[in-house]
């Protein structure tokens, strides 16, 4: 039972640091959080652009108010789509990424969004932390929404 | 902290799972019969709900780029093989936005059922589609009786699969 015990107890250590290797592709200090964002929204004079990096469908489902679609960063083309919609902005623009399509860990696009952006010079980029999907962490939470666009 | 003492964290994180699991279902106004739907299947025949109405069926929001979404669909041809002939019929609607990237996995994974693609309507239809993988287990008589996500063990779907297709037709 002590040898079950401390293969368990492995098991889980070693999910958690995959999860936080997966979530170390992006700075912590670069990370904002859903009532982070919602104060930011609700608060602030100048809104920053929210831009989404998930699939098309689910953003037509449902979006953060204001948001931009770009789409995946899994599919090349959107890189081309990213780069065209920043391509005139200052560089000091505020810019929040947002996916929400799976658990954070497993989200193949906003990493490669963040780094774009980076390399491109814009020094205020931030992502928005969604720990399981946009439906839990957003939507189910009654923050602004648009949906069925 | 001793080992023992370690496993009991560990339980009582486990344990909260299918809570925020439930949570979830709970807020996303699942429908209590499964909406029909006709939908493009990626190998040029359309797909229908009621194509294989009187079945067991599970229903699988997915995507190409979802990796726990990937990591299921082994598991689910396997599904297929074994209980296709008891009355049972996997059904995979792809949530990517082209079709390319779903025939290449189609055939890679070489995957034994229905898919088609998704679309904004059908994942309405079903109280929304705001996260992978997501999926609906439907009764023969179409009602929908219970719906994973990521959380879900994939062994605790395959036992759900199973019961239904023993249990007696619903009065």
């Amino acid at each position: 039972m002590g040898k079950l015990s401390r293969v368990i107890v492995s098991l889980f250590v070693f999910i958690l640091l995959v999860t936080a290797l997966a979530s170390a592709q992006v700075p912590k200090e670069n990370l904002i959080t859903a009532d982070e964002l919602l104060k930011t929204l609700q608060t602030s004079f100048s809104k920053p652009l929210i831009l989404s990096v998930g699939p098309r469908v689910l953003y037509m489902q449902a979006h953060i108010t204001g948001a931009e679609l770009i789409g995946p960063m899994s599919e090349p083309a959107s890189f081309e789509v990213l780069k065209a919609r920043v391509k005139k902005l200052p560089k000091s623009q505020e810019i929040i990424i947002y996916c929400g399509c799976c658990p954070w860990s497993h989200c193949p696009n906003v990493a490669p969004a963040y780094k774009q952006l980076r390399s491109m010079g814009f020094t205020k980029v931030k992502v928005l932390y969604l720990a399981t999907n946009l439906g839990v962490d957003w939507v189910y939470k009654g923050y602004p929404t648009v949906r069925g666009q | 902290m001793s080992w023992s003492a370690s496993l009991r964290v560990l339980c009582l994180c486990l344990t909260m799972l299918p809570a925020a699991s439930a949570a979830f279902a709970q807020q996303m106004n699942t429908p209590a019969i499964a909406p029909p739907f006709t939908l493009a299947g990626i190998n040029g025949s359309p797909v229908t709900l009621a194509a294989h109405s009187g079945k067991v069926i599970l229903l699988d929001f997915w995507a190409t780029w979802c990796v726990p979404c990937r990591t299921e669909v082994p598991r689910f041809v396997s599904m297929q093989a074994k209980y296709g002939k008891q009355g049972f019929q996997m059904i995979g609607i792809s949530m990517d936005d082209s079709p390319d990237p779903v025939r290449k996995f189609r055939a890679r994974y070489k995957m034994n059922y229905p898919v088609a693609m998704g679309t904004p309507a059908v994942a309405r239809d079903y109280g929304g589609v705001l996260g992978l993988p997501l999926a609906f287990l439907i009764a023969r008589d179409g009602r929908i009786v219970k719906q994973y996500d990521s959380s879900d063990n994939l062994d605790q779907v395959e036992h759900d699969v199973r019961q239904l297709l023993e249990a007696r037709p619903h009065p």
